[in-house]
């Protein structure tokens, strides 16, 4: 059986919604169950950490944890909506090591805050950038720089 | 002519310094002293330090957290220093003019004696803008 | 224990996609702890690339990375063809690999061009830069510059290869494989190398996976993940051709993937030649919208897996575009790596997963307890090179 159904099968009551294409899978979970879900894809499946995306949509935040499943040749993504008023998540850099850099970037340039996160200092913002801004929100910073 | 003016014009000792470009220039930069191209053999040298420089050449945008190391890095360079925009970004910021983190180009910052645009410019297109910059010393 | 130490390194270099300021704690000869700060490069491109159309971006995100600027456009326009379902001509795709391919080769000569000159081998450094101008010069006669190609767009390339080419770009393409025969001899049977580099900067297996490196940096430590195998773009299907791993995670290993990968380059650039020559049509599809959707695409750059992930409304610019670069998970291993080993080695293991250059020459080595300034980059490569002439003079050569 391969990794997919196991996944599947053993997450099926944390699953929102599912999506699959031949290459890509997209599925939504419940932002409480990530640290879970991320777990069990990089520890028991053994997936490739690839990158976490944050957005911002009208919707709230969004993020999206990518995974390769590189011997099947698929990209898993593990998608979540976190209120855009108050943007905190549970951490995952505990799990994965290689996290840590892209929680702090989401962090500059989303302001969500990564709770447990071992060292969520600044990142790719400048010194000199206003604690307050954020430069991928929708609103209400956007535009060329903290001034504009 | 001063002479240290004279001095410097035969053998320019060049300081490089990356405000936030995308490596080509700069890659440029170091092919220029390689064997194709080898500027050394008419007096050009890489330095390590501002202190030992007498141009200035800059590539890249100039990206906000750059923007006051630039400064100071000209503050710091012993006169007459000669300030070389490298490459479109650093002569205009070229693509990079809308982005939110990009303060430049250059000669915001600092005053430039030349610009050489390019994309990035060709190892021939920096041997030349220097022979001219050093033909404007007078 | 000792006095600890802090070397600053960096901020600026050229040679890597992000700059990067590393601070390495020391205590005598030891590195005990590592911090990088990134930012300087900061550009801002992910939000910049939401006020560009589909038919802009890949110029843009080529100049993400200077010499990865065939990978992220190529992993952007898979992206896209992967949210809008568009296939691509058989032309297009062997042009594709052309590109991509001779990337590589440019790119890991000059790697192994920077890595001789920390270990005090200036020679190698010229030589190998040397030997990568014909491939600049392939390049330009194919695509019109030296580097930032402009070959991807979304359906296909931009430019053709004529037939009437192949033969000097064959020519110049074999023109190379005595050269890497003589960089392989030159790494791989040098017994001063071996004594430098075996042992050092050593990232296992668990610490791949940890970090999610990619590349070169996780193939030498046995995991075989290569975006051209795992899930075939461009021609990297249709071709016959290996990768390379191996299995000790120290700086040589990776200094031996990065070797063999060129056999294995020249070997894709000349077998995609031969097709080509063979293959008629277009070289582009029309493509008249995006649809609303999401796509992922990668491509496997010269240091690693790019990724890009794009989010389209239906409009003709897209409302998300997030870009991941090898080093962004390849740079963190080097808090598995470095710590443990010793200052001269610091600099060739820092370069190992592909060189930081500029930031080695702004270096300093500054005592914690007085602040006072002690050694500089040139030092610190100067200490690297001092040790390779160590081991030289032991082993009596």
């Amino acid at each position: 059986m391969n990794e997919i159904e196991d996944l599947k099968s053993n997450l099926k009551d944390l699953i929102i919604k599912w999506q699959e294409t031949q290459r890509r899978v997209y599925f939504d979970v419940q932002k409480e169950d990530v640290p879970r879900v991320v777990g069990y894809i990089f520890n028991d499946l053994g997936a490739r950490f690839i990158i976490v995306t944050g957005m911002d949509t009208p919707r709230g935040i969004e993020m999206l944890y990518h995974f390769g499943l590189d011997h099947l040749g698929k990209v898993v993504s593990v998608r979540t909506f976190i209120d855009g008023d108050r943007p905190e998540i549970e951490s995952v850099t505990p799990i994965i090591k290689g996290a840590g850099w892209i929680e702090r970037e989401i962090h500059d340039i989303l302001g969500v805050n990564f709770l447990h996160h071992p060292n969520l200092k600044r990142l790719i913002t400048a010194d000199d950038w206003p604690e307050d801004k954020y430069p991928l929100r929708l609103r209400p910073s956007s535009g060329k720089g903290p001034e504009g | 002519m001063k002479l240290k003016l004279k001095a410097l014009t035969k053998s320019p000792w060049v300081f490089h310094l990356n405000t936030g470009a995308c490596n080509n220039c700069d890659i440029e930069i170091l092919n220029v002293l390689t064997p194709k191209f080898d500027a050394e053999r008419l007096g050009v040298l890489l330095v390590g330090s501002i202190r030992h420089a007498d141009v200035l050449l800059v590539t890249g945008p100039v990206t906000r957290q750059a923007a006051p190391r630039l400064k100071r890095l000209y503050e710091q360079a012993p006169k007459p220093c000669f300030v070389v925009a490298c490459g479109t970004c650093a002569t205009s910021c070229g693509i990079f003019k809308d982005a939110y983190n990009v303060v430049g180009p250059v000669d915001k910052i600092v005053p430039v004696n030349a610009y050489i645009p390019g994309c990035p410019p060709k190892p021939e297109a920096l041997i030349s803008a220097l022979v001219k910059l050093l033909g404007t010393v007078k | 224990m000792g006095n600890r130490t802090v070397i600053p390194i960096g901020p600026y270099h050229p040679l890597q996609e992000e700059p990067e300021f590393f601070r390495l704690w020391v205590e005598g000869e030891t590195v005990v702890d590592i911090d990088v700060n990134i930012g300087y490069n900061h550009r801002g491109i992910e939000k910049l690339c939401e006020l560009k159309t589909y038919d802009q971006i890949p110029f843009v995100v080529e100049r993400v990375c200077g010499i990865c600027s065939t990978s992220h456009p190529l992993a952007f326009v898979n992206a896209v063809e992967d949210l809008a379902d568009i296939e691509i001509p058989e032309r297009a795709r062997y042009i594709r690999s052309i590109i991509a391919e001779l990337e590589r080769i440019h790119n890991h000569l000059l790697w192994v061009g920077l890595a001789g000159h920390f270990l005090g081998y200036n020679t190698v450094w010229m030589w190998a830069w040397r030997y990568r101008e014909p491939v600049l010069d392939i390049l330009e006669k194919i695509t019109g510059n030296r580097q930032n190609y402009a070959m991807m767009k979304v359906g296909g390339v931009r430019r053709d290869i004529e037939d009437a080419d192949i033969p000097d770009i064959l020519r110049l393409v074999d023109d190379l494989v005595p050269a890497v025969d003589m960089f392989k001899g030159a790494i791989l049977d040098d017994p001063v190398l071996h004594a430098r580099l075996k042992g050092i900067g050593v990232l296992t297996k668990e610490e791949v996976h940890n970090y999610g490196a990619v590349g070169p940096t996780a193939r030498a430590s046995g995991v075989a993940v290569d975006v051209r195998r795992d899930d075939p773009y461009a021609a990297y299907d249709l071709v016959d051709w290996d990768v390379v791993t191996q299995e000790e995670g120290d700086v040589f290993a990776k200094a031996v993937v990065r070797v063999l990968e060129l056999y294995e380059s020249v070997k894709i650039v000349k077998e995609c030649l031969e097709r080509l020559k063979k293959t008629k049509g277009e070289i582009d599809v029309k493509v008249k919208e995006i649809p609303s959707g999401e796509g992922i695409g990668h491509a496997e750059a010269p240091r690693g897996e790019v990724f890009h992930y794009v989010r389209s409304d239906g409009t003709n610019r897209p409302i998300r575009h997030k870009i991941k670069s090898p080093s962004y998970t390849n740079v963190p291993t080097f808090k598995a790596t470095v710590i443990g080993g010793t200052i001269s080695d610091a600099t060739i293991t820092l370069a190992a997963v592909d060189p930081c250059y500029s930031c080695t020459e702004r270096v300093a080595v500054v005592d914690k307890k007085t602040g006072r300034r002690r050694l500089n980059g040139e030092d610190l490569v100067r200490l690297s090179q001092e040790k390779t002439e160590r081991i030289k003079r032991s082993m009596g050569l």
